[in-house]
């Protein structure tokens, strides 16, 4: 379904433009991370990407559009994980259950993706009352169990504790060598230069520069960048 | 005082004794309430969370409308159902005046209000917190609604048991509908009215003291059931 196309793409609420006329195309392969100051777009960004929002001006077009109705190819990870109240395992369950997976294999995908994010002892556990890292593992789980090829996260750490950030670092690590496009948004310097291939770097709802990991964090070339990365640079 | 005394004694007396005067008037109660709340949660729940999850034009209206019929005094819907149901009236024919039957219709028109009301409250809450996340698991309309029927379910039950409180103690809907016919539509409340005016006091408060321990239990068991709940899936 990649390359994923924005075009013009504009979002305006309230009065406010939040995203004004990005233009770009996101590739397969890499992973990429929206940087940028508080405010400047980044989770409207993706949100619109995977259809949470509609634009309200411009486009956002997916590669073969019609498959992406007919199976869920992509999957989106919040900062807060929203759990519902059954098992843990039943949570990676029910989110199979609505893409039209078997019950059979929904249980077998399930064991193995628990297993896979370490919490195959807490599967038959209320999954809301789980610790915030468990939770956040079991989010990135029930996404994983989906096998999309474009999963996005929205500041997948934002609330978490070093050791449970370290955790879904190596998870999200692992869900891309399985062959899944991460796109993901960070306020963490670090953690975009650990996880990130390639930088999208917003500013004011737009896009003012795009570059590799390296190249970013090295030579920035607009202004606002230099900026970003003066002011938050430890 | 000494009235009240010896009244509290006979009615004790009334009570301990389990007498089949005070059986009967007690079960036609419970039954015809259970019943009445039965359809009002057949009805009032799926109406909750269609309401809850859905953006109509005219939604606002609705929840408006609905919040005030909350407040519908009991008398005036007697009075609705007697005229609907009466001789004259256009289900005269179904012969439904002074049964039992008239008496759940009229406690279901008078709380179906409440539970579609105060599900729709505790279903929107969750909704606020669920949205994102079950349409980004591509929930539809319907799916979302029956998910969150499900996560709310204990906040649900404590709703549900609301309604019943308010179905049992209601007196003038079924005073009106049922006429207060000993042995068949005599239930608590209309018995504690006429015996009172009768000058039967200890039958009327043998009567009232089981009423009160039924809806203290009930709300006991509501606030039990919340508490547990919250306890083990958080």
């Amino acid at each position: 379904m990649l390359p994923l196309k924005l075009e013009a793409l504009g979002f305006a609420a309230g009065g406010r433009e939040i995203i004004k006329s990005i233009t770009c195309e996101i590739h397969s392969g890499t992973r990429t991370v929206i940087l940028g100051p508080n405010g400047a777009g980044k989770s409207v960004l993706m949100r619109l990407c995977h259809g949470l929002l509609q634009p309200t001006a411009g486009l956002v077009t997916w590669m073969q559009e019609g498959a992406i109705r007919r199976v869920r190819r992509q999957a989106m990870v919040f900062q807060r994980p929203v759990m519902l109240r059954r098992s843990a395992m039943g949570n990676v369950i029910y989110a199979l259950k609505l893409a039209g997976i078997a019950a059979e294999e929904s249980r077998l995908r399930a064991e193995d993706v628990l297993e896979a994010v370490g919490l195959a002892n807490v599967a038959t556990r209320p999954a809301r009352v789980l610790s915030g890292g468990e939770q956040q593992r079991l989010a990135l789980a029930r996404a994983w169990a989906l096998g999309p090829e474009v999963l996005f996260l929205d500041e997948p750490t934002a609330n978490l504790d070093p050791n449970a950030t370290r955790d879904i670092e190596s998870i999200i690590s692992a869900i891309h060598a399985s062959g899944t496009k991460i796109i993901m948004t960070t306020h963490s310097l670090g953690q975009a230069r650990r996880l990130g291939d390639e930088i999208l770097f917003l500013s004011d709802g737009q896009l003012v520069e795009r570059a590799s990991v390296e190249i970013f964090f090295r030579q920035p070339q607009s202004l606002e960048a230099i900026a970003f990365l003066r002011g938050e640079l430890p | 005082m000494n009235d009240l005394s010896q009244a509290l004694a006979a009615a004790t007396h009334l009570v301990v004794s389990a007498d089949a005067n005070l059986l009967v008037i007690v079960s036609r109660s419970l039954q015809v309430s259970f019943a009445a709340v039965l359809i009002a949660a057949a009805i009032g729940l799926p109406a909750g969370a269609i309401l809850a999850t859905t953006r109509i034009p005219g939604r606002q209206a609705v929840v408006a409308l609905l919040n005030a019929l909350m407040g519908l005094p009991p008398v005036v819907v007697g009075l609705l159902v007697y005229l609907l149901l009466s001789r004259a009236g256009p289900l005269g024919e179904l012969g439904l005046l002074f049964t039992p039957t008239a008496m759940i219709i009229a406690q279901a028109v008078l709380i179906t209000p409440i539970v579609a009301a105060l599900s729709r409250q505790v279903i929107e809450d969750a909704w606020r917190e669920y949205e994102e996340q079950l349409r980004s698991l591509g929930a539809g309309t319907m799916a979302a609604a029956i998910t969150l029927l499900w996560d709310t379910r204990f906040a649900l039950a404590t709703v549900v048991l609301a309604g019943f409180g308010r179905a049992a103690a209601e007196v003038g809907a079924v005073m009106i509908v049922g006429g207060n016919i000993d042995g068949v539509t005599r239930v608590m409340t209309t018995a504690i009215a006429l015996e009172t005016s009768k000058g039967d006091l200890p039958l009327a408060l043998a009567l009232g003291i089981v009423l009160v321990a039924i809806i203290l239990s009930v709300n006991l068991l509501a606030h039990w059931v919340k508490l547990i709940a919250q306890r083990h899936y958080g």
